[in-house]
């Protein structure tokens, strides 16, 4: 008996690949945030040898993690933001009438694979850097790295969903919620301690975007303020997932109660 | 010309109905402005205090006005000819008695000088509360600057229109449009400051119109460049945009009259 | 138990009431039509009953479940059509579609081979099962719905305006299909319509709704006592003939051209087509007729008038 998500993810695979000629020049252009997110730490460090106590290949992994995990994310949820388009449709109603949790069907409706070029990219990079960096390698190292990719993506995953749960509301909301998580995408590529004192609050207790890759990347190179820190990502991306659970499950409500 | 003025005023009104829009816009602009205002500062401080000719609170100004003039001066996706191309409902605008570019810059005018408020304002706002702004105060300074960024527009409505262009040729705009925007984002001084780009990209980026969209129109209103040193920038400026839109009424002209034999 | 269980039930949007203190109960194996004019809150009752809305108060019950607090529970026990919005998988194949449901449904392989040729051959859908969804004609694509949501072998069918804008032939397929679903499976079915044919050919028991009230609980053949909802042959004839008077279990109620076209109205269940022409071949030669259903909002008129 075939699992039913994955059904539903191979079948949206398959619509996908149709529109070959297309997804070619999709996969490139998602090298396009690549390229400029790595030109623009190139040109600082063209003009300075350190960014926020980090040197190039350092600040070069930070923004590598912190792409690759956000690729990943956007991968996977990376079409929740359409949800207007899918009630628009009547879609969630559908959904609503199969014995599935509305949220995982949502999830896997889409898969954007042509964002794939941005994870393979980012991850070309982040092994380059490593191998340039004098990392001490121990298990514990490479298990931290595992784990920090992994919780990354979650954290990241998890405000797609919170999101995607405030267009229950807000129906034009989309360019609020973007400038989370897309700033949140942004501040994490970047060394938390360049930030004033305020934003870095913003970004380590509401958009926990330096738990992301700077505080790992940190503890990975044995940089002072790292430790334990480092190894908080899953924390982090848990307790974002919660806030975004909850919202979603508010926000069914919502659309439940007040009809279409 | 009263024509002309009248279609700059459609563009402004059809504009206010995305007034929210515009505002969650600025709210974007500004959450990006306090990241790169972050880093700036960083450069600059360990830099030494200054960096080719920006210290700490010019730098942050330059980031600032940057985010401010994105929504102006249109830093996004724009496919509205190319997609009026592909249905053919180009021929309609050609059938009308105002030239089609010119009557498309007016509406781009129109919409820039209407998001000008809204999505300017709030990150000048933020910035200077949270990392202070250095402005001029020199009235002079302004109304060049203002008069900049409306060249501004102009040169970033060109190179759009070009790439639109592409649309009578080739299938798919995205292509085209990603690797503009791509360029654009790196070229422009968005990211980082022109002026501190290394040797090679400097002189790339001194040889296309895109400084004149962004780096320009920040170093007049910032003051950075005065008195005739600011003239001489609004006349590249200038170059670039006649330039541009001559090149964008040739290509539009090749590009009808294949439609017109090809029967669209 | 009863399959469909509403008590009291009410909605409001804002100011305005869809659903108004709707009191009901459905026996499973019952064929119900659920009638009324647009916006009679016909939508809003069935969403009520499948879990997509909260009533503002009362019940509704649904196979004994709360339709939103048990939803997944149920959604594996009825199958739900909306004529206007599809539930299938726009831009694969139709039968992409029954996969996917199978699976979602936890359906073996072989159970939904079986059921798929099953449904393909019952709906005649064959021609176009392997066409992607979105290439379909209104009339394929309803019946590709009706199947899908059949598929899961459902204890009860909720039909939510399937025939609008079909054309006649496809409507009369669907029908079929449907009253031998119902006499192989004992399939209960709510079928909500403004199409006094569908009520006519697939159901036994008339609801009417009007603005969100109960209006009548009955037969056709009661409904059509009450407010006289009949329908009319109109005849037309070879020649002009004497008035058909007399014609058992009809009315004449009008005459036309002196007599060469004749309309005569009846009660659904009283006397049938078949039996009038047959009854009035003896007297005239028809060329021609034509069959007028009674339109819904006048049936409705008439039952608040009478």
């Amino acid at each position: 008996m075939a699992n039913p998500y994955v059904v539903l993810v191979r079948m949206r695979m398959r619509a996908q690949t149709v529109y070959r000629g297309s997804f070619a020049v999709e996969i490139l252009a998602s090298l396009g945030a690549t390229v400029s997110g790595f030109g623009e730490l190139y040109v600082i460090f063209a003009n300075v040898p350190a960014l926020g106590g980090l040197d190039f290949t350092a600040a070069v992994l930070v923004f590598a993690i912190g792409h690759v995990s956000f690729s990943l994310a956007d991968l996977v949820v990376g079409h929740l933001d359409a949800l207007p388009t899918y009630l628009r449709a009547g879609t969630l109603d559908a959904f609503l009438l199969r014995p599935l949790p509305v949220l995982a069907q949502l999830i896997t409706a889409d898969i954007s694979l042509r964002r794939f070029g941005r994870t393979v990219a980012g991850t070309a990079i982040a092994v380059t850097a490593l191998a340039s960096s004098d990392v001490d390698w121990t298990p514990a190292k490479g298990a931290l790295l595992a784990v920090t990719v992994c919780s990354g993506a979650a954290l990241f995953a998890a405000f797609f969903v919170g999101a995607a749960a405030v267009q229950f509301w807000l129906v034009e909301g989309t360019e609020f919620t973007a400038s989370f998580v897309y700033g949140g995408n942004y501040a994490a590529q970047f060394p938390a301690s360049v930030f004033a004192t305020p934003v870095r609050v913003l970004f380590t207790f509401v958009v926990p975007a330096a738990f992301v890759a700077y505080l790992p990347v940190l503890t990975l190179l044995d940089l002072p303020g790292g430790g334990a820190l480092g190894w908080c990502s899953p924390v982090a991306a848990a307790a974002v997932w919660i806030v975004a659970l909850l919202g979603w499950r508010a926000g069914l409500r919502h659309y439940t109660g007040a009809g279409s | 010309m009263r024509l002309w003025l009248t279609l700059v005023g459609i563009g402004f009104r059809r504009w206010s109905t995305y007034r929210l829009a515009a505002f969650a816009g600025a709210f974007t602009n500004s959450v990006f402005g306090l990241i790169r205002a972050g880093v700036v500062t960083a450069t600059v401080a360990v830099a030494g205090g200054t960096l080719g000719g920006y210290d700490t609170l010019a730098g942050v100004t330059y980031v600032w006005l940057g985010q401010a003039l994105i929504g102006p001066v249109y830093f996004f996706a724009w496919s509205e000819l190319a997609q009026r191309i592909r249905s053919g409902d180009v021929a309609v605008d050609l059938a009308r008695p105002v030239d089609p570019m010119l009557a498309y810059l007016a509406a781009d005018l129109g919409r820039a000088a209407f998001v000008f408020l809204p999505r300017g304002l709030p990150p000048l706002a933020v910035g200077a509360l949270v990392t202070g702004l250095a402005l001029p105060g020199d009235p002079l300074g302004y109304a060049l600057g203002v008069l900049s960024v409306a060249l501004a527009v102009v040169v970033s409505f060109a190179c759009r229109w070009l790439v639109n262009l592409t649309a009578f040729w080739l299938l798919d705009l995205r292509g085209p449009m990603t690797l503009y925007l791509l360029v654009t984002n790196i070229l422009c001084g968005l990211a980082v400051p022109v002026h501190w780009f290394p040797g090679w990209l400097a002189a790339v980026a001194a040889a296309s119109p895109f400084p004149s969209m962004l780096q320009t129109p920040i170093d007049v209103l910032m003051g950075h460049a005065a008195g005739w040193d600011a003239v001489r920038l609004l006349a590249v400026q200038a170059a670039w945009a006649a330039a541009l839109l001559a090149a964008g009424r040739v290509v539009f002209g090749f590009g009808t009259r294949k439609l017109v034999i090809q029967g669209g | 138990m009863n399959i469909i269980s509403v008590s009291n039930l009410r909605r409001a949007f804002g100011a305005k009431t869809a659903v108004d203190d709707l009191s009901f109960d459905v026996p499973p194996g019952a064929a119900v039509g659920y009638i009324g004019a647009n916006g009679a809150g016909k939508s809003t009752t069935i969403k009520m009953l499948t879990g997509i809305l909260k009533p503002t108060s009362g019940t509704a019950l649904t196979c004994g479940l709360e339709p939103l607090r048990q939803r997944r529970q149920l959604a594996r026990r009825i199958g739900v059509v909306f004529g206007q919005r599809s539930q299938l998988w726009w831009d694969l194949p139709l039968r992409d579609s029954f996969r996917a449901l199978g699976a979602i449904h936890r359906l073996g392989p072989d159970a939904v081979r079986a059921r798929t040729s099953e449904l393909v051959d019952r709906l005649d859908l064959g021609d176009f099962v392997d066409t992607p969804v979105r290439q379909l004609s209104l009339g394929q694509r309803i019946r590709g719905e009706v199947a899908a949501a059949l598929l899961h072998g459902p204890e009860l069918l909720i039909l939510d305006e399937p025939t609008i804008g079909l054309d006649v032939l496809s409507k009369e397929r669907l029908r079929v299909f449907l009253t031998e679903q119902r006499a192989q499976h004992g399939t209960s079915l709510l079928l909500a319509t403004h199409d006094m044919g569908d009520v006519r050919r697939l159901t036994e028991r008339i609801l009417v709704v009007d603005h969100g009230r109960l209006a009548f609980d009955g037969t056709l053949t009661e409904l059509a006592g009450q407010v006289g909802a009949e329908r009319i042959v109109v005849l037309d004839l070879t020649e002009p003939a004497p008035d058909l008077v007399g014609v058992p279990g009809t009315r004449l109620v009008g005459v036309e051209a002196g007599g060469l076209r004749q309309r005569l109205s009846f009660a659904p269940g009283e006397t049938t087509v078949a039996a009038i022409l047959s009854v009035v071949a003896s007297r005239a030669q028809v060329h021609d007729l034509t069959i007028e259903e009674p339109d819904i909002e006048a049936v409705v008129r008439r039952l608040y008038a009478s």
